[in-house]
C-alpha cells in the first residue's frame, strides 16, 4: 500500500481536528477535536510502525499509550469542563477570559466572569461581590 | 601689640561678634545687645589705634603698613592674605567703625521691640566687619570677598521689614543692580590681575607706576561699573533711593559708611589704575557730573524724607567721584569722610523724626505745627548737619567740599597740583567736575533747605502727635556724631599728612563761589516757600496712621507700608505747596520718579527678560514637552494595540501560535530544501 | 524500497488501497461533519463514525490489536465520556447557532494552510514509499503482546500509574464539595474552595457570594 494514504489521512485529519480546536466554541466539542487529531497521530504510527517493520513494535506499543494518555486526558479534560460548568454557569472556551488584562477593570462578559479554573487557585470572591 | 595684630583685630571683632550673634541670639537674648555693641566698639578703639599708630602717614614718611600670608596657591596668580593700610586705610576704618558704633548703639533703642533685632544685629556686624575687611585688604581677591558680603548683607538689612512689598522689591532690587555692576567689576579685577600678575594693590600699583598695563581702559572701565553699582552712581543707582525701606539704622550705615564708600574708597585706593586711562577719567567725570545734578534734582522732588537724604547720598558720592576724576583722591576721601559723618547724623536723626511725626511724608510733617520744640535734639543736630551737607562754612561739609571743587579748578585751569603725581588728567573732566559741582551746590542748598523747612516748620492746624521722650540713646548718638559734623573742618591742615600730602585747604575763589551759590539756592527756596505755605493750610493732606505708642521701628515700617496707599506713589506727593514743586516746574514729576530711569529700566532689561522667559516657558511647554509627551503617548498607543492582542481567548492564542509556528515551518522547509531563493 | 516503488503502479491500485481509500474517505467526512455539524450531541455521534473509520483504517493496516483497543476506548468509553459531559454540562439539544466562535475564519485558514503545507511535505517526501502488506501480520495480539510485555513492561507500568492518578484527579475534581462541612478543606484547597451552584445545602458557611455567578448563570439559562 503508497504510504502517501495513511499518512495524508493523518495529515488532513490532524488539520480537521486543528480547525475543531480553534474554532468550536464549547469546551467538550473542543475536547472532541483533540481527540481527533491524537487519533491522525495514532494512525501515523501504525502505518509507519507496519512500514518499517520494527522488530520492537515501537508504533504500536506507542500508540497504545498515546490510547492510554488520552483516555486519562479526556478524564481529566472533562472533570475540569464540569468544574468550570459549575463555577461560571457556561463551558464556552471564548468566554473564559480571565488571562485578558482589562485596564478598566470591568468584566469582559456582565459578571458572569470567566477564570482559568486550575484546580489550586483560589476563586477571586471580591470579583464576585463586586459583581453581585 | 604691634599695628599688624592690631590691624587684623579690627575686621575679625565685629566678623566674630556677628557669628555669635547668629548662634547665640535666639538661645541668649540677654547676650545679643553685648554682642553687637561691644565688638564694633573695641574694633573701633582699635582702628583708632592703628590710624594714631600710622599717624602721618606717606606725607611723613611712614611706610604704609604691608603684611601677608600666602591664602591658597592657585598655579598662576596667587592668592594672599593681605594688609595694606595706609593714611586712607587708616583713616576710613575709623569712620567706619565710629559710623557702625552709632549706629549699634542707636539701633538698641530704634529697634528696641523688634523680635527679629539678634539677627539684624548680628548681620549689622558682617557688614561692619566686610566693611572693614575691604578697607584693610591689601589683597583684590580678599577685597571682594568682603565686597560681595556687603552685598549679601544689604540685601538682608534692606529687606528687614519684608512684611511690606517695598521693602521685599527693594531689597531685591539692591542685589541684582548691585549685581549687575559687580559681574563686570569681578571680570575687571581678573583683567587686572592678568595684567599685572598679581592680586595684592602693592604689586598692581608698582606696575601701575612702571606703566605696566596692557588695557588699562578696558580694565578701568570694567571695574567702575563694579564701583558704580556699589556707590549708586548714574546709571546704576536706583537702587539706592529705593533701599530707604530698610530701616533708619541700616539707611545711615550703607549711605554714611560702609556700602556706597566702598566703591569711591575702591577706586581710591586704586587711582593710579584709572588714571592711567584718560578715557576712563573722563567718563567717570561725567559719570559724577550727571550723578551730582541728577540726584540733586530729584531730591527737590522727592516727598519721602529719607528719599530727599538718599539723593542727597548719590549727589554727595558723585562729588567723591568727581574729585577721584579730576585725579585727588585726598580730596575724596575727604569728603567721604565728612559725609560719612553728617549723613550718619543726618540718617539718624530722620529715624527720630519719623518716630515723633509718625510719618515718613514731607507733607504731612508740614501740616504739623511744633514738630521743632517736640524733637530739640533731633532738630539741633540736624539743623547743623543740613547746613554742613549744604557746605557753609563753617561746618565740615564746606572744607571737604571746596577740596573737591578747589582740585577740580586746579585740572580745569592747568595749575600744577601740589604732588604733581597725576597731572595727566583732561581739564575737560575737570571743567565738567567743576561746573556741575557748583550747580550741584545750589541744588544741595536748595534741597536741604526745603528738607528744613518743611520738616520742621510746618504751619497746619494740628499739633505734631506727642510720642513721648525719645530714647535716650539715640539722642546721645546724635550728638556724638554731631562733634565730627560741626569741627571735622579743624583737621584740613592736618589730614594731608595721612594722604598723598596735597593740600586740601580751600582756595579763595571756589569757597566765595561755592558759598554764594548755596547762599542762593537757600534763600530761593524760602522764597519759594513762603509763596507756598500759605496753600499747605488749604489743602488737608497727609494721614498719619501710626499709632503714637509704638516703637520707633514699628512707626518706620508702618510710615513706609503706608506711604504707597496714601499718596499713589512711594516717592512723590501731589502736595502743592511743596516748594520743590514750584521751584522745579515742569521738571518736577520727572524728577520724582527719578527720571524714569526706573522705566527705562523695565524696558531695556525687565521686558526683554520677561519675553525671554515667556519664550523659554514656551519652548519648554510647546516644544520639550512635546517630544517627552509624544514619547509617552506612544508607547502608550503601542502597548494599547499590544494590549488589543491579549484578548483572553485562549483559541485566538493557539490560532497564532500555530499560524506563526506553520509559517517558521514553511520557511524553514524552503531554506532546508533550497527553493527559497 | 526502491525495488518495491519500481514494482508498484501509482495509477493501479490494489484492492487493499481503495479499501483503504473510501474509509478514509468516510472518516474524514465524518471529521468534518464532527467539527463544523451545529448540533452538539450530532458531533459525538459522528466523532463515533470517524473513530471507528480510524479502527477500520488500523485493521487494513493489519494491526488488529489496535484496531479493537480503539474501538474499546474510543467508542466505548470515550465517546460516552463526552457524552456524559454534554449532558452534565446542559449542552443544548438541537441546532446551536453559536457552536463556533468568532475566530472561525482564522481558524478555517490556519487549518487549511497547514493542511496544504503538510500534504504537500508528506506527499513530496513518501511518493515513492509503499508498505508491504503481504508479509507477517504485524499487529496480530500475539504480536503485540509478545513486544508489549517483553520490551515496553516498564513503560506500561508506569502508565498503569499514570491512569490511576488520572483517576484520582478526575474524581477529585469532579466530586461534590461536601467534604467542607466535615473538614476545612485545607488538605485538598483546590477542591476545596470550588463551590458550585447547586450544592446549597453544603454552603452554610459561606455566604451568597459564592453560589450567585452559577445562580445568575442559571437564570440566564433560564431566561435563554
Amino acid at each position: 500500500m503508497h504510504l502517501a494514504y495513511p499518512a495524508v489521512l493523518a495529515v488532513l485529519l490532524f488539520c480537521v481536528g486543528l480547525y475543531g480546536v480553534l474554532a468550536r466554541r464549547n469546551a467538550i466539542l473542543v475536547l472532541m477535536s483533540v481527540e481527533l487529531m491524537l487519533n491522525a497521530v495514532n494512525l501515523n504510527l501504525v502505518a509507519f510502525d507496519v512500514w518499517l517493520r520494527d522488530k520492537l513494535h515501537a508504533g504500536q506499543a506507542l500508540t497504545l499509550f498515546t490510547i492510554a494518555v488520552a483516555a486519562a486526558e479526556i478524564g481529566i479534560g472533562l472533570a475540569i469542563v464540569l468544574l468550570v460548568y459549575r463555577n461560571r454557569g457556561s463551558s464556552d472556551v471564548d468566554r473564559l477570559r480571565d488571562l485578558a488584562e482589562r485596564p478598566d477593570g470591568s468584566d469582559p462578559d456582565d459578571g458572569s466572569d470567566p477564570n482559568d479554573d486550575t484546580p489550586g487557585r483560589p476563586r477571586p470572591d471580591h470579583r464576585a461581590e463586586a459583581a453581585a | 601689640m604691634t599695628t599688624t595684630t592690631t590691624a587684623v583685630l579690627v575686621p575679625l571683632l565685629p566678623f566674630l561678634g556677628a557669628l555669635a550673634g547668629l548662634l547665640l541670639g535666639r538661645r541668649a537674648p540677654g547676650f545679643v545687645r553685648p554682642l553687637a555693641i561691644l565688638p564694633t566698639v573695641a574694633a573701633a578703639a582699635l582702628a583708632v589705634v592703628v590710624a594714631v599708630s600710622q599717624g602721618g602717614g606717606a606725607g611723613a614718611g611712614k611706610a604704609p603698613v604691608d603684611a601677608a600670608t600666602r591664602l591658597t596657591p592657585t598655579g598662576s596668580v596667587p592668592i594672599d592674605l593681605a594688609l595694606h593700610i595706609d593714611g586712607f586705610a587708616a583713616l576710613v576704618a575709623v569712620l567706619v567703625a565710629v559710623v557702625a558704633c552709632c549706629v549699634q548703639l542707636y539701633s538698641t533703642g530704634y529697634l528696641r521691640d523688634d523680635p527679629r533685632y539678634p539677627s539684624y544685629a548680628a548681620l549689622v556686624s558682617l557688614f561692619t566687619a566686610a566693611m572693614l575687611l575691604v578697607v584693610y585688604s591689601g589683597d583684590l581677591m580678599v577685597l571682594l570677598v568682603g565686597w560681595e558680603i556687603m552685598g549679601i548683607c544689604s540685601y538682608f538689612l534692606v529687606g528687614h521689614y519684608w512684611e511690606t512689598e517695598a521693602a521685599r522689591s527693594a531689597s531685591l532690587k539692591a542685589f541684582l543692580v548691585t549685581k549687575l555692576g559687580d559681574v563686570p567689576f569681578l571680570f575687571g579685577i581678573f583683567a587686572l590681575a592678568a595684567d599685572a600678575g598679581t592680586f595684592r594693590i602693592t604689586g598692581i600699583l608698582k606696575t601701575v607706576a612702571v606703566g605696566g598695563l596692557d588695557h588699562p581702559t578696558l580694565i578701568a572701565l570694567l571695574l567702575l561699573a563694579g564701583v558704580a553699582g556699589k556707590s549708586a552712581q548714574f546709571p546704576l543707582h536706583t537702587w539706592l533711593p529705593d533701599a530707604m525701606a530698610g530701616p533708619t539704622p541700616v539707611s545711615a550705615l550703607i549711605h554714611a559708611a560702609t556700602m556706597v564708600a566702598a566703591g569711591v574708597y575702591f577706586v581710591a585706593r586704586l587711582l593710579p589704575v584709572f588714571a592711567a586711562s584718560a578715557t576712563a577719567m573722563v567718563v567717570l567725570a561725567v559719570m559724577a557730573a550727571v550723578t551730582m545734578v541728577g540726584s540733586g534734582l530729584a531730591a527737590l522732588a522727592q516727598d519721602d524724607i529719607k528719599r530727599v537724604l538718599a539723593y542727597s547720598t548719590v549727589g554727595q558720592l558723585g562729588y567723591m567721584t568727581g574729585a577721584l576724576a579730576v585725579g585727588d583722591r585726598g580730596a575724596a576721601v575727604f569728603h567721604l569722610l565728612s559725609h560719612g559723618a553728617f549723613k550718619a547724623l543726618l540718617f539718624l536723626a530722620a529715624g527720630v523724626v519719623i518716630h515723633a511725626a509718625g510719618t515718613n511724608s514731607l507733607a504731612a510733617m508740614s501740616r504739623m505745627r511744633g514738630l521743632a520744640r517736640r524733637i530739640p535734639d533731633a532738630y539741633w543736630t540736624m539743623t547743623v548737619a543740613l547746613l554742613a551737607l549744604a557746605a557753609i562754612p563753617p561746618f565740615a561739609g564746606f572744607f571737604s567740599k571746596e577740596a573737591v571743587l578747589g582740585a577740580a579748578e586746579h585740572a580745569a585751569t592747568g595749575h600744577p597740583t601740589a604732588s604733581g603725581t597725576l597731572a595727566a588728567v583732561p581739564a575737560a573732566a575737570g571743567w565738567t567736575v567743576l561746573l556741575a559741582g557748583l550747580l550741584t551746590a545750589l541744588l544741595t542748598a536748595g534741597y536741604a533747605a526745603r528738607l528744613w523747612l518743611l520738616a520742621f516748620h510746618g504751619k497746619g492746624p494740628e499739633p505734631a502727635p506727642d510720642h513721648g521722650k525719645q530714647p535716650l540713646v539715640m539722642n546721645t548718638v546724635l550728638w556724638v556724631l554731631f562733634v565730627p559734623t560741626l569741627a571735622l573742618g579743624l583737621a584740613t591742615p592736618v589730614l594731608p599728612d595721612w594722604f598723598d600730602g596735597r593740600s586740601l585747604t580751600p582756595t579763595l575763589t571756589t569757597s566765595v563761589l561755592g558759598t554764594g551759590v548755596a547762599l542762593v539756592g537757600a534763600l530761593v527756596t524760602y522764597g519759594a516757600w513762603r509763596h507756598t505755605t500759605a496753600l499747605a493750610a488749604r489743602v488737608p493732606l497727609g494721614a498719619v496712621a501710626v499709632d503714637p505708642d509704638a516703637a520707633p521701628a514699628d512707626s518706620e515700617e508702618r510710615a513706609i507700608a503706608t506711604h504707597a496707599a496714601a499718596y499713589g506713589d512711594n516717592a512723590g506727593a501731589p502736595d502743592p505747596a511743596d516748594p520743590g514743586r514750584l521751584l522745579l516746574g515742569p521738571l518736577h514729576r520727572p524728577a520724582a520718579v527719578g527720571f524714569h530711569l526706573d522705566a527705562v529700566y523695565t524696558a531695556l532689561f525687565v521686558r526683554p527678560v520677561r519675553a525671554a522667559a515667556r519664550l523659554v516657558r514656551f519652548l519648554d511647554r510647546e516644544v520639550v514637552d512635546t517630544y517627552v509627551n509624544g514619547a509617552g503617548t506612544a508607547s502608550r498607543w503601542l502597548g494599547a494595540a499590544v494590549r488589543r492582542a491579549q484578548t483572553g481567548n485562549v483559541q485566538t492564542y493557539l490560532g497564532a501560535l500555530l499560524a506563526g509556528s506553520f509559517v517558521l515551518a514553511v520557511a524553514v522547509v524552503l531554506v532546508a530544501t533550497g527553493t527559497g531563493a | 524500497m526502491t525495488l518495491a516503488a519500481a514494482s508498484h503502479g501509482f495509477l493501479s491500485p490494489t484492492g487493499v488501497e481503495i479499501a483503504f481509500l473510501l474509509v478514509g474517505l468516510v472518516t474524514l467526512g465524518a471529521a468534518v461533519v464532527t467539527v463544523t455539524t451545529k448540533q452538539l450531541v450530532h458531533a459525538a455521534l459522528w466523532l463515533v463514525v470517524a473513530l471507528g473509520g480510524i479502527a477500520v483504517e488500523y485493521l487494513l493496516l493489519t494491526a488488529e490489536f489496535i484496531a479493537w483497543v480503539q474501538v474499546l476506548i474510543y467508542v466505548g468509553s470515550v465517546v460516552v465520556l463526552l457524552l456524559f459531559g454534554l449532558m452534565l454540562t446542559k449542552a443544548p439539544i438541537g441546532r446551536s447557532e453559536n457552536a463556533d466562535s468568532g475566530n472561525r475564519w482564522a481558524a478555517l485558514i490556519v487549518a487549511v494552510a497547514s493542511a496544504a503545507a503538510l500534504v504537500w511535505v508528506v506527499t513530496d517526501a513518501f511518493r515513492t514509499t509503499w508498505i508491504d502488506l503481504d508479509g507477517a501480520v504485524q499487529g496480530s495480539t500475539e504480536a503485540s503482546g509478545r513486544s508489549l510485555f517483553q520490551y515496553w513492561v516498564l513503560p506500561f507500568e508506569a502508565l498503569s500509574v499514570l491512569l490511576l492518578a488520572a483517576l484520582v484527579g478526575a474524581i477529585v475534581l469532579s466530586r461534590k464539595n461536601d467534604d467542607r462541612e466535615r473538614s476545612d478543606g485545607s488538605e485538598r484547597p483546590g477542591s476545596g474552595k470550588q463551590s458550585g451552584p447547586r450544592e446549597q445545602s453544603g454552603s452554610r458557611e459561606q455566604p451568597g457570594s459564592r453560589e450567585r455567578p452559577g445562580d445568575r448563570a442559571r437564570l440566564r439559562e433560564d431566561q435563554g
